[in-house]
């Protein structure tokens, strides 16, 4: 269980607070206006911000004062998620070897088990910058299978991509957090992918981080403050 | 963790090298009472001399920047380029092209000759300040030409269209620049030529061209009064302190940049008479800067041939040496302290002079070992400490972009510092890091400062070995061994800047 108690994150111009708890294994879509705190909020999950008041649990454990690299989480960038200098292969090593030794027979096989999984068979030679953006966000997921940390979060790492690119993605994340039974926490602008995706939706907005509420229910009775920003652009 | 404690040690090592020889000059020196009349006049020669090189440094500068802002022609690319050589060009080397060309028996006496004038003498406040001027122009150029590329082209269009006359146009868009730019200028250049040492020692002199740096050299080795040589190292220190300050409050944002080479929309610089002043200066500016070297080139390659002495070549052994183990010591450095903190710690650190500082490790040293057999290893602890404000400059915003793309990537990998290091940091850094490597190879090759104090005969550098060949008339000799030092300054910097760019990632 992923709890969340009376957070508050200093923003640029206000704070960003809120009380909620996920439950292992879900599929969470976080959404709200740009600006509101969507990608602030997964920084303080995953540690990149620190919190003004409030805790941050995990089954019991005390996150709150972990740096990220000691958080059983994993996250997904809007870009820069492999080296660009280093091999496929090289960077999916640093997932299981973050000391920077060489990956051992074993590794190998769990690395390009991963490789193909996302469809990069073959591939682990290649350097990032010569794969196709579809293939990178592949790899990167690779990456996160890799890591097989309990929490997944994805801040918006395929809004580059084609909406059938994307949708396949989404599929492959579904697939792999399932494998590992992850709580994925996805920060989305495109509702389409929330209803398609996540079991529940997270909406920020007001300088609030509200409660979770399913999806399906979320958009058949949206909330006033969503609303209001999706109307208004529905509306022209 | 380990990197923060790392970056502390780093910093502190650097603070205690620095804070260190202050502590040890204030200790022996003998307080205000131990001046001497002489020393007033070597601090009157110091800063006007340092006034007369940043005046007519920025003075000259104005119209060639104007020039190579303003038209194009082959070579000037080139030119450009050419006017950041100075910067790893070893001053012994400088001065001897000077020399043959300014000289008792160089070219432009033996014109005047023709026409039966009397001869020029280099030496004296003169020939400083013209050596001064030698390696301050192309710098002063170049940050002249940088903000002069930065008007907006629009501008000069608008300029076009209202048919403003030159007058005019300089009123409303030159002046404004030189104003900005020129002051900060100067006070960088005025800085640089209070703690210039070598110049002073090979073309200044006597008592009516000592530098308060020349004069603690002169107290160190010819009276070995380590008292006075103490004194005046406060001396030298609070007056780096002083203009320290007036830098602060008047050098520009970027004192140290890279001009682009973009000119000036041409079209609208009609006048002949105009194309011929700037042409004029373009190829005065051009003479003054390449005549010299030229004559290094051609004057050495006799001397090369000929055969260096034993003793050349011991010290070009020497500087190798010297130059690499700076450059390694530096790199060591820079790579902890490559953030804020430390390149502010790195600019107080040579804000005094190498000079201030040899004293200070003289006096540091002298209890235990004979400092005269420490040379080799002190002066590669100060050019590296003298180098290291550079590197960071060239460092430090690489690093720092390196740590925003990937430093939360490096944090959800758990990547060990190590493994940052080796992965990432090294090869994603090789460009800057030859760069800097080549600078400060380079600047540690052609150094004559810290070395003149603690030399015996057997360990001389390369520029001391110059000097000393030039003290001795020995000019083709020197002219050889001047040569030798500018291949391997160069060539080093070279290497090392090529190192950092072949299978450069990116």
């Amino acid at each position: 269980m992923l709890s969340v108690e009376n957070m508050v994150v200093p923003m640029d111009s206000s704070d960003l607070s809120g009380t909620l708890t996920l439950a292992p294994g879900r599929r969470v879509a976080v959404l709200g206006p740009s600006g509101a705190g969507k990608s602030t909020f997964l920084d303080a999950l995953a540690g990149f911000r620190g919190l003004k008041v409030g805790q941050i649990r995990w089954s019991g454990e005390d996150l709150t004062s972990l740096p990220p690299d000691q958080r059983p989480v994993s996250i997904l960038f809007q870009d820069s998620n492999l080296f660009p200098h280093l091999s496929i292969f090289r960077n999916l090593t640093l997932a299981l070897r973050p000391g920077g030794r060489a990956a051992s027979p074993q590794d190998r096989l769990r690395i390009e088990g991963a490789l193909k999984r996302v469809g990069l068979e073959g591939m682990g030679d290649r350097k990032p910058g010569s794969l196709s953006g579809g293939q990178q966000s592949r790899a990167a997921l690779a990456r996160v299978m890799l890591q097989a940390r309990p929490i997944i979060l994805l801040d918006e790492p395929f809004s580059a991509l084609g909406p059938a690119l994307k949708a396949e993605m989404l599929a492959l994340v579904k697939e792999v957090a399932g494998n590992v039974g992850a709580l994925v926490i996805m920060v989305t602008h495109d509702p389409a992918d929330a209803s398609s995706f996540a079991e529940d939706v997270v909406l920020v907005a007001e300088n609030k981080v509200h409660l979770p509420v399913a999806t399906a229910a979320f958009f058949a009775n949206p909330p006033e403050a969503y609303r209001e920003y999706v109307g208004v652009a529905a509306e022209k | 963790m380990a990197q923060r404690a790392l970056a502390i040690s780093a910093g502190l090592v650097l603070a205690a090298l620095t804070l260190g020889p202050i502590i040890a000059v204030f200790y022996r020196a003998g307080g205000v009472s131990a001046f001497r009349p002489g020393d007033l006049e070597a601090l009157q020669f110091t800063v006007w001399q340092a006034v007369l090189s940043g005046l007519f440094s920025v003075l000259l500068a104005i119209p060639v920047a104007r020039a190579l802002a303003r038209r194009q022609f082959p070579g000037r690319g080139i030119l450009i380029s050419l006017m950041g050589a100075p910067f790893i060009l070893p001053v012994i080397v400088a001065v001897m092209g000077l020399i043959s060309v300014f000289g008792q028996n160089g070219l432009l006496n033996a014109g005047l000759a023709t026409f039966g004038s009397p001869k020029l003498d280099v030496y004296g406040l003169h020939g400083v300040v013209l050596a001064h001027v030698f390696f301050n122009l192309p710098l002063a150029t170049r940050m002249l030409l940088q903000a002069w590329l930065a008007i907006p082209g629009e501008r000069f269009r608008l300029a076009a269209s209202l048919g403003l006359s030159p007058r005019a146009r300089f009123l409303t868009l030159e002046w404004p620049l030189i104003r900005r730019i020129a002051p900060g200028a100067f006070a960088v250049i005025f800085v640089i030529c209070l703690t210039s040492f070598a110049v002073a020692l090979t073309l200044g002199g006597g008592p009516r061209a000592t530098t308060v740096e020349l004069a603690i050299y002169q107290a160190m080795r010819f009276d070995f009064d380590l008292a006075r040589a103490a004194t005046l190292a406060m001396l030298q220190l609070g007056l780096a302190v002083v203009a320290g300050i007036i830098a602060l409050r008047l050098a520009p944002a970027q004192g140290f940049g890279v001009g682009r080479d973009r000119p000036v929309s041409t079209w609208s610089n009609g006048a002949a008479w105009a194309r011929i002043m700037d042409a004029t200066w373009v190829l005065a500016a051009a003479a003054f800067l390449l005549v010299p070297l030229a004559m290094v080139i051609s004057k050495g390659i006799p001397g090369l041939l000929d055969g260096a002495g034993q003793g050349t070549w011991q010290a070009a052994k020497h500087s190798l040496q010297v130059a690499l183990a700076s450059t390694a010591l530096c790199l060591l450095w820079a790579l902890p302290l490559a953030n804020r903190r430390g390149e502010l710690l790195s600019v107080a650190a040579i804000a005094m002079s190498p000079l201030v500082l040899g004293t200070g490790l003289f006096l540091i040293l002298r209890p235990f070992v004979n400092p005269f057999s420490m040379a080799l290893p002190v002066t590669t602890v100060v050019n590296a400490m003298m180098a290291l404000p550079f590197a960071l400059r060239i460092l430090r915003p690489e690093a720092e972009t390196l740590e925003q793309d990937f430093g939360r990537l490096r944090q959800t990998l758990r990547m060990s510092g190590w493994a940052w290091l080796r992965l990432v940091w090294l090869p994603r850094l090789r460009r800057p890091m030859g760069f800097a490597a080549g600078l400060t190879a380079a600047l540690a090759m052609g150094d004559l400062g810290v070395i003149a104090l603690f030399a015996d005969p057997d360990r001389a550098t390369l520029p001391l070995q110059v000097y000393r060949l030039m003290g001795a008339y020995q000019m083709e000799a020197a002219a050889g061994a001047a040569l030798l030092l500018l291949l391997l300054s160069f060539g080093l910097f070279w290497l090392f800047d090529r190192g950092g760019r072949i299978h450069a990632e990116r």
